[in-house]
């Protein structure tokens, strides 16, 4: 099982292309207001989680991931099961 | 603060349109004259954006079976077919699609729509898995959606992140789902149904294949994508509507499972809703019919699919798929297809425009859907006029 603190920092560096310049990143940035993220890099930026971390997050789930940590634990509980 | 706040930046939306004299969404047929023609603004219009395939609408075969029913059984069910019990003729057109299909088995749902609802909410339920094609129609959301299954998209007709989601579920590969269309209505590109019907076989997995735009188009006999890659035996369910080729409304699921007529009993979108009236069962299944007895409807629908398909490139507009009923031409923005979609029904074209969010990949889409009761002289108007349009704008 990976924790959460190891999978933060893979997250941090998945979202890195997908930032503006200059724009930091950290646990509580919120992925679509804050980074501004339309509905296709949403769908770009899970792909490439999904493909990182082996898994493929539900549609149900995808209301509940508002910021990076939301992301974050989403991760962990699903390489949990 | 009030729940009707929400819709305030869509009616900004709409009055922009409006000022700007388009208003794609809100058209009125003023007189329809037959399968390929309406007056709409007060114009001649040749309709390229009514999914009427093979122009069935005014097929005298439908319209007296039409008014025969109507006569003989009135305008409506007035209920479920559950509390109000079924009319033969409700049996007759499950009958008749069974046949089509040479299936045991066949469901009529009152919509299209309300057929994936049907299907899809009642075959999966909570603690299966629903895995679909990020590209699928609306009625497939809203129908997993409903399930209360978990849904895992894959990337549109891509085979490999398909079976990559397949094998990630394990043992719960087997209690999932697997939900592809036959040609999708944006592009009209197809599924790769063959090597995703693999895949499916290989995992234990089940699938239904979505034909609304392929009865009647695809396969020797017109049933749509799966007769044409002799997927018959490996696809569990098809869904489909009666509103594109038959020229109808409703839906319908077929399947060769022994279990499958228990859905009837457990489907929501199926038990509470209002059953088919007596004049739509009767038109599909006189259009039925006609699909079986006329296979030179699908021959033109395809000559006249070539034409217009060449006429377009040849014009160089880049299309969203391979030759098909569906003919998507791609437009780099969302200003010059609101305008090149306005110049089209000035011309007295009316085609689909589709922009985001409606659209795959963000792109904007003069979309048409070639019928079988075209003229060549609509057709040639039709290249014409987006040729004419592609000098003016796009070069």
């Amino acid at each position: 099982m990976t924790p959460y603190v190891e999978i933060l920092p893979q997250i941090l560096e998945t979202l890195q292309p997908f930032t503006k310049e200059g724009q930091a990143l950290a646990e509580e940035t919120e992925l679509v207001s804050e980074l501004g993220l339309d509905s296709m890099q949403v769908m770009q930026v899970l792909l490439k989680i999904e493909d990182r971390f082996d898994i493929s997050i539900p549609l149900n789930n995808l209301p509940t991931i508002r910021t990076v940590k939301d992301l974050g634990l989403e991760i962990e509980q699903l390489l949990k099961n | 603060m009030s729940l009707f706040d929400k819709f305030t930046t869509l009616q900004e939306t709409r009055q922009a349109l409006l000022q700007s004299g388009v208003n794609p969404f809100h058209l009125t047929v003023e007189k329809i004259l037959s399968p390929t023609e309406a007056i709409m603004n007060g114009r001649h219009t040749i309709l390229v954006g009514s999914n009427n395939y093979l122009g069935l609408t005014f097929h005298p075969e439908c319209i007296q079976a039409g008014h025969q029913a109507l006569d003989q059984e009135g305008t409506g069910t007035t209920g479920s077919r559950m509390a109000n019990g079924s009319f033969a003729a409700h049996g007759y057109l499950e009958e008749a699609i069974a046949s089509f299909y040479d299936l045991p088995h066949a469901i009529v749902f009152s919509t299209g729509y309300q057929a994936n609802l049907g299907i899809l909410s009642t075959l999966a339920g909570a603690g299966d898995v629903i895995l679909m094609d990020a590209d699928s129609h609306a009625s497939i959301y809203d129908g997993c959606r409903l399930s209360g299954a978990e849904i895992i998209r894959f990337k549109h007709n891509d085979v490999s992140d398909m079976e990559k989601r397949l094998r990630r579920l394990g043992n719960r590969a087997t209690h999932t789902l697997i939900v592809v269309e036959g040609i999708y209505s944006m592009l009209g590109d197809r599924a790769p149904l063959a090597e995703m019907v693999a895949v499916k076989k290989q995992y234990g997995a089940t699938m239904v294949v979505d034909e609304a735009h392929s009865l009647g188009i695809l396969g020797e006999q017109g049933r749509g994508l799966v007769e044409e890659v002799g997927a018959e035996q490996e696809v569990d369910c098809i869904v489909g509507t009666f509103s594109k080729s038959l020229g109808s409304t409703g839906g319908f699921a077929v399947s060769r499972h022994p279990l499958f007529d228990m859905i009837r009993y457990a489907s929501r979108p199926y038990i509470f809703t209002a059953s088919p009236c007596p004049s739509v069962v009767a038109t599909t299944t006189a259009a039925l019919r006609v699909v079986r007895k006329h296979p030179e409807l699908r021959q033109q629908l395809w000559a006249n699919a070539n034409r217009l398909f060449n006429g377009l490139i040849t014009s160089g507009y880049t299309l969203g798929a391979e030759v098909g009923p569906v003919i998507a031409a791609m437009i780099p923005n969302k200003e010059l297809a609101l305008t090149m979609w306005q110049g089209l029904l000035e011309h007295g074209i009316y085609v689909n425009l589709m922009i985001p969010p409606a659209t795959p990949n963000g792109e904007c889409l003069l979309r048409c859907s070639v019928s079988a009761a075209h003229t060549e002289a609509q057709l040639t108007h039709i290249c014409q006029t987006f040729h004419t349009l592609k000098e003016q704008f796009l070069s």
